[in-house]
């Protein structure tokens, strides 16, 4: 081979790897992009099997990731699985479609009490998959009195034993429950009371984390964090002294949902997606595995005892009376930012 | 003349995965805008305006300041120890690099993250301090933990670079310093580490640079308490969404790396190693 040739292969190789996506053969197939670890991979399978459509799975970690990658076009996705606040946000940015609720028949599963909230109202463009709360978890065996209140988080008492999480909007929400305001304030003097009292718990916190939470508080490593109920329910599993209690001065309540992405290739397969996972057998199979709650009662009619009956993945109503959904934040997004920033760069 | 066809492939790999991508954060660092909207950007010097203010100045000093101090312990750390690999015997020598080298087969987050279940207040040095009978130590989510993990995952490009220059150096010329009567610390001042100087600078670079710009190290080892410059650029991306202001913060920062290496590269006679930069 000539070294002309030699260095056309090259580029040819190269070109190759960029270009090697957009090959694949005529069995239909949609694009499921969801969290990290929010599935039972067997649920995918018996899609597959049950419809003859192929799913490529991706995960994300964050509703913002997701947003990125919705707007930046590159993929196309059919069937995403974002927060309330994110469903609000790309709604109004009309990035998503209206789903055809007759080829959703299992709508009609999911408990009233989960629809047609503020943040999609009639449920025109998505399909509750899991909702939980926010809330304190504790190690028993390290706090003896039982905490019951976001303020429990600011006594000295329990310095270096606090996990926040490292979340400029949730750590936020925490701060303006525990002062009485509300978690979707837009008001700036409110803001700044939250980002002092950030400041002065501080001093406090231990560290602020993300997922590695759950390993850190199971182990013992230290004994109180903020969580999401799911995560609490696993956490709980593994480590029976922690306890999971919803704070008196109220939370968040939050939905994760399954929507279509305005320029899915496949909307017909997306919607049998989304019913194959509204089905109570398939939403059970989840629940079980991933610990969040499901918004199906007939889903959780075929949980075990011990998860349907625990008072962490499914509050009663009493208990969920007091809290708040988030709003889409965009406007305020980067005042979010400027207090996270002025608390993290204090030494 | 021939050869230079080979470059071709080579450049178009760096025009689509440093030139272009150069540009773009260029581009995004003098614009305004919503970071989404490409046709809508605005030129605007606002970005680093908003920089140069004390909030941003107090999270770059503490970056520069960890980077610094992680930079001179490997390299009192990694000389001594180039500098025993180096006087060994070639076979027990590329045996003890060998195992200098396999840690870092790994992935250096899993690396990273098993420091957690070391370092935790349940952890396997703190089990090991209580078994003797004294009280824990709060080992993690603080400076120290960062800057451990700083030294640890960057030691190796300390001491392979000094290494390397170390054994090339000519044995004629220490032989030579020791007949004419000089002392070993003699030999090593006026000798050996002068003529090692462009190992030390490639070290003191590759050490920096990284120290300077992780974010990874700091969020898991520090317990996102603390920002570092990495840890805020990042926020920008993937949580705020201002991808100009990351941009011109990420300029910023190689600037500084820039005037880093070039103040290293002073050192440097022979415009070696990291020097040659410049």
């Amino acid at each position: 081979m000539t070294k002309k040739g030699l260095a056309l292969l090259l580029v040819f190789v190269l070109l190759g790897t960029l270009a090697l996506t957009g090959c694949g053969d005529d069995t239909p197939s949609i694009n499921v992009y969801n969290w990290g670890d929010y599935i039972d991979m067997d649920v995918i399978r018996q899609f597959e099997k049950e419809y003859g459509i192929k799913v490529r799975y991706d995960t994300f970690a964050t509703n913002e990731d997701l947003y990125v990658k919705l707007k930046q076009g590159g993929s196309s996705y059919d069937v995403i699985f974002p927060s309330d606040y994110m469903i609000e946000r790309m709604t109004r940015e009309d990035l998503l479609v209206k789903l055809d609720k007759g080829n959703i028949p299992n709508m009609s599963k999911i408990d009233e009490k989960f629809l047609n909230r503020d943040y999609d109202p009639g449920n025109e463009y998505s399909v509750p998959y899991m909702w939980g709360t926010v809330g304190i978890i504790y190690n028993k065996t390290m706090i003896d009195k039982p905490l019951t209140s976001w303020a429990d988080l600011w006594n000295e008492e329990y310095k270096g034993q606090i996990i926040m999480l490292n979340s400029q909007r949730d750590s936020l929400a925490v701060a303006l429950k525990k002062l009485g305001f509300s978690m979707n304030t837009r008001n700036i003097d409110e803001l700044e009371a939250a980002k002092e009292e950030l400041v002065r718990q501080k001093p406090l916190v231990d560290a602020y984390l993300g997922d590695d939470i759950k390993g850190v508080i199971v182990a013992g490593d230290a004994a109180i964090g903020v969580v999401w109920s799911g995560d609490a329910v696993a956490m709980i599993r593994d480590n029976p002294d922690l306890e999971y209690v919803i704070p008196s001065e109220g939370t968040n309540l939050w939905f994760d949902a399954m929507v279509i992405p305005k320029n899915a290739k496949n909307k017909e397969g997306a919607e049998k997606f989304i019913d194959f996972m509204t089905r109570p057998d398939i939403s059970a199979k989840n629940t079980e595995y991933i610990g969040y709650s499901t918004p199906i009662p007939e889903a959780k009619e075929l949980l075990t005892d011990e998860i349907k009956n625990s008072l962490v993945a499914y509050p009663t109503d009493e208990m969920i009376e007091n809290t708040e959904i988030f709003k889409d934040p965009t406007d305020i997004i980067g005042e979010y930012d400027r207090i996270w920033t002025e608390l993290t760069s204090e030494q | 003349m021939k050869l230079k066809r080979f470059s071709y492939p080579y450049l178009l790999w760096l025009g689509i995965f440093v030139a272009i991508p150069l540009v773009l954060v260029l581009y995004f660092a003098f614009t305004t805008g919503d970071s989404q909207n490409f046709g809508e950007f605005q030129f605007s010097l606002d970005n680093f305006k908003r920089f140069f203010t004390p909030i941003y100045m107090k999270v770059l000093i503490r970056s520069v300041n960890l980077a610094f101090i992680s930079t001179v312990i490997t390299l009192i750390l990694g000389y001594p120890m180039a500098l025993i690999i180096s006087k060994e015997k070639p076979s027990k020598r590329n045996m003890m690099i060998l195992m200098f080298v396999i840690p870092m087969w790994m992935n250096f987050l899993l690396r990273t993250y098993a420091w957690l279940t070391l370092l935790g207040r349940n952890g396997l040095i703190n089990t090991l301090i209580t078994k003797i009978g004294l009280k824990p130590l709060d080992l993690m989510y603080n400076d120290k933990a960062v800057l451990l993990g700083m030294v640890y995952n960057f030691l190796p490009f300390m001491v392979l670079p000094i290494f390397s220059v170390l054994t090339k150096i000519d044995q004629g010329l220490i032989e030579a310093a020791e007949d004419l009567g000089a002392s070993r610390i003699q030999t090593f001042i006026k000798v050996i580490f002068p003529l090692s100087i462009s190992g030390v600078i490639t070290g003191i670079t590759m050490v920096f640079v990284p120290a300077m710009s992780t974010f990874v190290i700091s969020s898991l080892l520090g317990g996102n308490k603390s920002s570092l410059i990495g840890n805020i650029i990042e926020q920008q991306f993937r949580y705020t969404g201002d991808w100009h202001f990351g941009s011109s913060m990420s300029i910023i920062l190689m600037i500084f790396i820039l005037i880093t290496m070039g103040l290293t590269s002073k050192f440097d006679k022979d415009k070696e190693g990291g020097g040659g930069l410049w």
